[in-house]
């Protein structure tokens, strides 16, 4: 009894050993967050308006049958680099007629609605995640996070964290490129 | 020419620790002294050629000789001399070698300072030692040398991080890793013990100044680190569970374990296979800790360059140092005899109850830190983060108790202890914490129940503690003088523990504090903007730019009235690398007991980016914080003043005799 006792912290270092020994593989990037809704279907979510904004309701009808692919961004009053990233969003809208659409992350209302006010509205729809159950379904690791979606409802393209700074931009505008909502720019 | 020398000087280190590694151990099995006495001579040469190694490495810093690599990759040469010297130990190859310079340097103390140890452990102790010193070397000097050389050299360097040119940061991993490396000490001789097959009280007693050294070492270590990230990173937070953090708590957890676990072996001789596991697993953690940092086996905030071979040479160290000696733990352990017996209510129990917790915590941290692999690896390629929420939710339920255990536990006598006794002295404390948590109730209102739970635990803790300094010098009990006799009496392991008791509750009201009563403001500056938090009006009034010694700096001017009362000005800056390309934050903060008022500027990544570039204010009201660096210093400081004991320094413990150490108050002391 106590002999078998005494070799369980032996036995339990020996699983341990078995995991780093796997975790060391040099193909395996601790880094790398995998996309696991890339040309997948949008997930099921139907999400209220957030109260006291105008803007309309959004879930996954207003994904399906869109004429080009359109953006979806996940945002929040409280996220700091969402502050940042809005002017690129809101140039996007306004300078090349992308379509956006807002998941509000997690959020007060009241300061969703501040927040709008104050910086401006890009948005054609936003849905009012406040128990971040969308969240979910759509696997965002944090906020911001934005994805392209094809008129047929499905996801295109996965963008984590904010699209923030010329070499962002510019890789989140190819990705447009490549889906066809954008012309490319390479000419002009 | 000094490179090749420092490389050399570490071949010879390694040439030291293979003779220590065999010869010392072979003596003690065949009672040959004069092979046993050899291992003092060869810790003392291990710590002279890699001192040689470590000041030639210090020296190609120094004098910025860009002919060595990690002198090229770590440091420049218009970097301030103080990070210059820091940037030694501010890379993989520099940290390892301070860490076998850390090493062996308690290697030669034992051999110097253990004059009371009988020579055959000590023999065993030191040949230990160098297995562990031998493994380490060879690390370095096979994967990890960090004397190569670049040819042709560079013009100049490529810059430490700036995000470490920071003083606190650069003193942070020497003392953390005296405290990773003096476990180490500690394990040598648990596994000498386990290799003699036997542990008694003299062996704890030896055993615990070394731990003792270890554990104020990492709690002065992990503090700085932590005040680093809450003045450095700007994010107003001094603890994030990030994977790097928890490496250095789990020693430090299992180490404060092993702390209390030896008091009991040391006085009852009891508890002697858990103090002798405790002794391995602290520090197997630490080695732990620093795999996990260099293996890239896990994301971090800061951790070095990875390299998979690297990663693998320290898989078999690890495997070799912690499989073997738990390996040795199965099959040595049952076979010793069981010490002292107690009551279910008595001080064993009640350290029983200490380490049970701390190890389950200690376990809790570990499962949270590596879960993300097993998970990985269960589910073939499924990422999941855990973070905050899981230990906040996990640790602290199971602390709370710890604490209030901590209050009765000194009360407690050996053996068997009168509980309801106890509890009726301490009724007061009781009555005294219930009452203080209401008025905080009242003057504050608002917030979660278990801050008010936490605060009610740690008034009891200090209450508690303090109650007990009192009921031992008599005090108001005994006449004055004999009160102050009595205070000046006591063991200094006793002021000790309860400057350390007492250094853990006033640590929590920082926590406390901090955590659920902080107070946060974000927003876009423009001169002349206003914003209110915590009682304070705070005045944007502009932007400059200014230039320091190696960056270039945007500093922000708030000023901060409350009541319409000037009360200071704040100059928080964005400051960038041109070298090394990178921003950092300076935060400016506005400290007092009350709580820090601490403003960050941040600039968004890029100037097209945010509504013109603007950049954006953050600030804080961090109630209480400076309690916690407060209560650090009283952690390290009662770790000090127990080391400082006379029963450690002198009485000479001896086997077979009675543990009667000398010094007066022959109370229960740690």
């Amino acid at each position: 009894m106590v002999r078998a006792l005494a070799a369980i912290p032996f036995l339990i270092a020996v699983i341990f050993g078995g995991f780093f020994l796997w975790g060391l593989d040099p193909d395996r990037d601790p880094n790398d967050i995998p996309s696991v809704l890339i040309s997948q279907a949008v997930p099921y979510f139907a999400l209220a308006q957030v109260e006291g904004l105008q803007t309309a309701s959004f879930g996954r009808d207003d994904l399906m049958g869109n004429p080009s692919p359109v953006i979806v961004n996940v945002f929040a009053s409280w996220c700091v680099p969402c502050r940042a990233e809005h002017a690129v969003l809101t140039d996007l809208v306004e300078s090349d007629g992308q379509r956006l659409f807002g998941i509000n992350y997690k959020d007060k209302p009241e300061d969703a609605t501040r927040w709008l006010a104050e910086l401006g509205n890009p948005y054609e729809r936003i849905g009012a995640d406040s128990t971040g159950r969308a969240g979910i379904e759509w696997g965002i690791s944090g906020v911001p996070e934005t994805f392209i979606v094809g008129p047929d409802g499905t996801v295109l393209y996965r963008f984590v964290g904010p699209v923030v700074g010329n070499d962002a931009v510019a890789d989140f505008r190819q990705a447009l490129v490549q889906a066809g909502a954008l012309e490319n720019e390479a000419g002009g | 020419m000094t490179p090749e020398i420092g490389h050399f000087a570490l071949a010879l280190a390694l040439a030291m620790a293979l003779v220590q590694s065999l010869l010392p151990m072979l003596g003690a099995a065949r009672g040959n002294l004069l092979w046993m006495q050899s291992a003092k001579w060869s810790a003392l040469g291990q710590v002279f050629f890699t001192a040689i190694a470590f000041l030639a490495l210090l020296q190609a810093f120094v004098t910025s000789d860009f002919t060595v690599k990690n002198v090229v990759e770590n440091s420049h040469s218009l970097k301030p001399m103080l990070f210059k010297i820091a940037g030694t130990w501010g890379s993989h190859e520099g940290s390892l070698l301070l860490w076998v310079l850390i090493l062996t340097v308690f290697g030669a103390a034992v051999s110097v300072f253990g004059t009371n140890i009988p020579e055959q452990l000590k023999a065993r102790t030191l040949s230990v030692q160098a297995w562990i010193s031998v493994g380490f070397f060879t690390f370095m000097l096979f994967t990890s040398n960090p004397f190569d050389r670049v040819f042709p050299p560079p013009l100049d360097g490529e810059d430490l991080n700036p995000l470490l040119q920071d003083v606190g940061l650069a003193m942070h991993p020497p003392l953390l890793y005296i405290g990773y490396v003096g476990f180490s000490i500690v394990f040598s001789f648990a596994v000498a013990a386990l290799i003699e097959g036997r542990v008694d009280a003299a062996w704890a007693r030896w055993v615990r100044p070394w731990t003792l050294a270890a554990w104020l070492s990492l709690t002065a270590g992990i503090a700085l680190g932590s005040w680093w990230a809450y003045y450095e990173l700007g994010w107003g937070g001094w603890w994030f569970w990030d994977p790097v953090e928890n490496v250095s708590f789990m020693p430090w957890l299992l180490g404060t374990a092993l702390l209390h676990s030896a008091i009991v072996t040391e006085k009852r001789d009891a508890f002697k296979s858990w103090t002798i596991l405790l002794a391995i697993l602290t520090f197997s953690l630490s080695l732990l800790g620093t795999f996990i940092v260099r293996s890239g086996l896990l994301t971090s905030v800061h951790a070095f360059a990875v390299d998979p071979e690297r990663g693998l040479y320290i898989l078999g160290l690890l495997a070799v140092s912690i499989g073997g000696s738990l390996a040795l733990f199965a099959w040595r352990a049952p076979t010793m005899e069981p010490g002292g017996i107690f009551k279910p209510i008595s001080r064993e129990a009640g350290l029983l109850i200490n380490n049970l917790i701390l190890a389950t915590a200690t376990g809790i941290v570990l499962f949270g830190t590596l879960y993300p692999l097993f998970y990985e690896a269960l589910t073939g390629g499924q990422k999941l983060s855990v973070g905050p929420p899981f230990f906040d939710a996990a640790f602290i339920p199971i602390m709370l108790p710890l604490v209030v255990v901590m209050g009765i536990g000194p009360f407690l006598s050996w053996k068997r202890a009168d509980l309801p006794g106890v509890l009726q002295r301490l009724r007061f404390v009781a009555v005294l914490a219930v009452l203080a948590t209401l008025l905080v109730w009242y003057v504050v209102r608002g917030g979660p129940v278990l801050g008010y739970l936490s605060i009610l635990v740690a008034i009891w803790l200090f209450a508690a503690t303090l109650k007990e300094w009192a009921t031992r010098i008599k005090l108001f009990d005994a006449p004055f003088t004999e009160s102050r006799r009595r205070a000046r009496n006591l063991p200094r392991a006793v002021y000790g523990m309860s400057l350390a008791h007492a250094g853990l509750a006033v640590a929590m009201f920082g926590f406390i504090g901090s955590s659920v009563w902080k107070s946060e403001q974000i927003i876009f500056v423009e001169p002349g903007r206003q914003i209110e938090i915590a009682g304070f009006d705070v005045t944007f009034e502009g932007l400059e730019r200014v230039r320091g010694p190696n960056y270039v700096a945007d500093r922000g001017t708030l000023t901060v009235m409350r009541d319409g009362q000037f009360i200071t000005e704040l100059y928080p800056e964005n400051r960038y690398y041109p070298v090394a390309e990178s921003n950092t934050t300076e935060s400016a903060i506005r400290s007092t007991l009350a709580g820090d008022l601490y403003a960050s500027i941040a600039r968004p990544a890029s100037a097209e980016a945010g509504a013109g570039g603007a950049l954006t204010l953050r600030i804080l009201y961090e109630p209480l914080v400076n309690f916690i660096w407060i209560g650090s210093v009283m952690l390290v400081l009662g770790g000090l003043f127990s080391l400082s004991d006379r029963r450690l320094r002198v009485g000479a413990p001896t086997r077979g005799t009675p543990q009667r150490a000398a010094g007066p108050a022959r109370v229960p002391a740690e």
